[in-house]
């Protein structure tokens, strides 16, 4: 057991891994902190992934090109962002139970997509549809560089977005107007309102944006790392993503350590599974979601999150 | 005479079922400081929020420097050159200043936000108006005081030429009080002019140079403050004379109720919000706590009543020991309670008069008998306790939150007062209440003296301390500076303690060493 696990650690690819694992919690959960940090609980990153995970697969396989399931994923994405939108910000509603609704209603939505679009003569396709995938791109130059190329620079493009989202959200956060608007909004809604700040426009926007990479992260799943579908194709990472959030105190480094650290995880159980040890392999599953459990006990009463978070605006309470 | 830079005709505005304001006229010259004075629920705050674009009027018409304009949200305020401060400010505790106070603006290099070059015309702006103000500090490390100017200068920044102030006193100790004057009187002589929302009289006179008096959303009158008196402001205020003094019965002070020895608690963030405070109250007495929101005040009524544990120390009623009881076997003892916060504390909004009136005494004979209610017990002890405290309601069924705040909190008196306890803690008992409420609530509570009752008196308001105090307890950060005769007490001191001063032996005082933010 002990050389198995030694041999995983000191295997190039495990880290490889770790980034590859690590790709759709970061998209997800970057793309949304500006969401969060605007006072909107993503707990609906899940949905908004699934929809990308289908957007994906119907795009580049329609389209027969990649890049039309990112665009597409992106579409199904923002969606999402918009439809969770109108209840989460117009509305007013409780944005928990909303999210629970958008993600359980998105299974749904997303097999039924599935099959109608890939149907055969008013059959449902029984055999696995596969779709044009992003091919793996090297990075000229940072490729080449010793277990740093391997492990960080030879990956699906997508992988690259991650990388870039972080030190760009964190730009747009500190030193933008508009990332003081957001945090104003998430912080106190009507300080920012009695200064002629839109909340309603602020949250939408953060919303789109949160849609847009979350749709991302299903396309990473769906049209890079498999080139197919399954239902819940997902599997529980957008709320995996949304612990990230947590975990890492809603600021951008911190949110990206979380999603390695399970991206980690979840690489690490998938090698266990492939050593073909005398262990379940349902309890490997469940790995990534107890370190996800233990990785909250160690934040409990530490994490500060935005003061409006989850509260809907209104306007005339004075 | 100049065109007023503000002026308001014939502004009304209702809310479903009640008429906030009704013919409403007001004009602002330039430079000058007008105070609008009024009750609480006289409609000032209503009429500024039209002011300021928050609602719409529903008839009447604004002209800014003489040409009618439409506000329809706060931007337009803004733009006119109009800024408020609200009671409650609108600052994000975790921004900085600058960060604060050019939110919502368009930087010089949009998108980008440049902070250091902002920080630094921050900073000079501030100096120029004598406002000694860190741009780089985060709101929440300031203290009250400084975050008001904050608030200034975030006006000031958006070009504002006409400055709301919405009860900009209720926050401050005195020494910030006079403070703040001599900044208002500074920004008028630069060509500003202000509006001051109170409904303080010493206020209006102090500071301001004419005064707007609002009642029941009407104006009654504009005077100038050379010829008038606080005497003729009440009057104008209230609609009947005013006796601003207590009829308080000198007694002495019987057996100890209440004993703290060096009691310790912490606040709601694990902060040790009270810090080793020992004190007395005996009966026939009232011992005020004044101090400035937030000095631990609210957090000891809460370790006296059994509602917070202490961390340290004792706590003795009647001679017994009573630390870190559950609140229900300090009730019991023989203590009532009227918490700071009557809608969420003191009542329960959604429940009815009777529900709430027997909430002390429900469990008991003969309200319930084996956990059944006995509705005429029930009814009995509620048309009791509705007569006795004056409640004016329709009916005993109507839901606490339809009755107006006075009533509510008669309610609240009914329940904690019937039962004749021995030691009565009020916490900001006349919170939110007008001049006839608050009367009736301190002659209560002198009654409860009377009667035998010692009295935990805590209040942020240094007029309602001064007026019913037998001895006054300053508190600052969690400690009592010092404790002082009622009678006679010098405002001076109080709010030199209320400040952070040690009282010394020999009654003159010595500053605390200055403690960084």
């Amino acid at each position: 057991m002990f050389e198995g696990f030694s041999s995983i650690i000191l295997n190039i690819d495990f880290y490889a891994a770790i980034v590859r694992m690590s790709t759709p919690l970061l998209l997800g959960a970057i793309g949304s902190l500006m969401a969060e940090r605007a006072g909107i609980v993503t707990f609906s990153m899940e949905s908004m992934m699934l929809m990308g995970t289908v957007g994906g697969i119907i795009g580049s396989g329609l389209m027969n090109n990649a890049w039309a399931g990112v665009g597409l994923a992106i579409i199904f994405g923002v969606l999402i962002g918009l439809i969770y939108g109108i209840w989460a910000v117009s509305i007013g509603s409780h944005q928990i139970v909303t999210s629970v609704g958008l993600n359980l209603g998105s299974l749904g939505i997303t097999s039924i997509l599935y099959a109608l679009t890939f149907m055969k003569g008013g059959e449902v396709v029984e055999e696995i549809i596969k779709v044009p995938t992003l091919p793996i791109t090297k990075i000229p130059l940072l490729g080449d560089i010793p277990f740093i190329g391997p492990v960080f620079f030879n990956h699906y493009p997508l992988v690259y977005v991650g990388y870039l989202l972080v030190p760009m959200v964190w730009y747009i956060l500190y030193k933008t107007t508009w990332g003081l608007k957001v945090r104003a909004v998430g912080e106190h809604p009507h300080a920012a309102d009695t200064v002629g700040i839109s909340v309603i426009k602020v949250r939408y926007q953060t919303l789109i944006l949160s849609g847009a990479f979350s749709g991302l992260a299903g396309a990473f799943l769906s049209i890079c790392m498999l080139g197919s579908f399954q239902e819940n194709m997902t599997a529980g990472r957008g709320f995996i993503a949304y612990t990230a959030i947590v975990f890492g105190k809603w600021q951008p480094i911190g949110v990206a350590l979380g999603t390695l650290l399970f991206g980690a995880a979840d690489a690490l159980q998938l090698r266990i599974q492939a050593m073909n040890e005398n262990i379940p392999y349902q309890f490997l599953i469940m790995l990534p979601y107890v370190v996800t459990m233990i990785a909250l006990i160690s934040v409990v009463g530490r994490a500060s999150w935005p003061a409006a978070s989850g509260l809907p605006f209104k306007r005339e309470e004075g | 005479m100049t065109e007023p830079i503000l002026r308001l005709e014939n502004v009304r505005k209702t809310f479903p079922g009640v008429i906030a304001n009704d013919q409403v006229y007001l004009d602002i010259r330039v430079g000058e400081i007008h105070a609008l004075l009024g009750e609480n629920g006289a409609g000032k705050s209503t009429l500024m929020n039209c002011l300021y674009g928050v609602y719409r009027p529903d008839g009447g018409k604004i002209f800014w420097k003489g040409k009618e304009v439409d506000i329809y949200q706060a931007r337009d305020a803004i733009a006119l050159g109009i800024g408020m401060v609200h009671q409650h400010f609108k600052l994000v505790p975790p921004l900085t200043v600058t960060e604060n106070v050019v939110l919502g603006l368009p930087s010089k290099r949009e998108p980008f936000l440049d902070v250091k070059t902002l920080d630094k015309e921050i900073g000079e702006i501030a100096k120029r108006y004598g406002f000694d103000i860190d741009p780089t500090a985060q709101i929440w490390q300031l203290p009250v005081g400084v975050q008001q100017r904050v608030e200034i200068l975030k006006a000031l920044y958006r070009k504002a030429e006409l400055l709301i102030l919405d009860e900009p006193t209720a926050v401050l100790t005195p020494q910030e009080v006079e403070e703040l004057f001599s900044v208002l009187k500074n920004l008028t002589k630069m060509g500003l002019s202000i509006i001051f929302i109170t409904h303080k009289l010493e206020e209006v006179m102090a500071v301001c140079d004419r005064v707007t008096v609002l009642r029941l959303g009407k104006v009654i009158d504009t005077v100038n403050t050379s010829d008038t008196s606080t005497r003729e402001l009440a009057k104008m205020m209230v609609g009947r004379e005013v006796f601003m003094t207590v009829n308080k019965p000198e007694l002495v002070p019987g057996e100890v109720v209440l004993k703290l020895n060096a009691v310790s608690a912490l606040d709601n963030r694990g902060l040790k919000a009270v810090n080793d405070i020992s004190l007395e109250v005996r009966r026939n007495e009232i011992l005020g706590i004044a101090g400035v929101d937030g000095n631990g005040q609210t957090e000891l009524a809460e370790v006296v009543t059994g509602l917070r544990p202490a961390t340290g120390g004792k706590v003795e009623i009647l001679g017994k020991e009573a630390t870190n009881r559950s609140p229900l076997e300090i009730m019991e003892m023989g203590v009532a309670y009227i918490p700071p916060d009557r809608q969420h504390t003191g009542l329960l909004m959604d429940f009815s008069i009777t529900e709430n009136l027997i909430g002390k005494s429900y469990y008991e004979e003969p309200i319930s008998k084996k956990g059944v209610f006995q509705k005429d017990a029930v009814n009995t002890f509620t048309e009791k306790a509705i007569k006795d405290y004056d409640v004016r309601t329709p009916g005993p069924e109507l839901k606490a939150k339809s009755l107006s705040g006075g009533n509510q909190q008669k309610v609240v008196l009914a329940r904690e007062l019937s039962s004749n306890p021995d030691l009565l803690v009020a916490a900001q008992p006349v919170r939110g209440l007008d001049v006839g409420a608050t009367e009736y609530v301190h002659d209560r509570m002198v009654e409860a003296r009377s009667k035998g009752a010692a009295i935990l008196l805590i209040s942020t308001e240094l007029e309602e301390i001064l007026s019913l105090s037998d001895r006054i307890a300053v508190m600052f950060e969690g400690k009592i500076m010092g404790i002082l005769p009622g009678k006679n007490a010098d405002i001076h001191e109080i709010g030199a303690m209320m400040a952070g001063v040690h009282q010394t032996e020999s009654g003159t005082v010595v500053r605390e060493a200055e403690k960084p933010l």
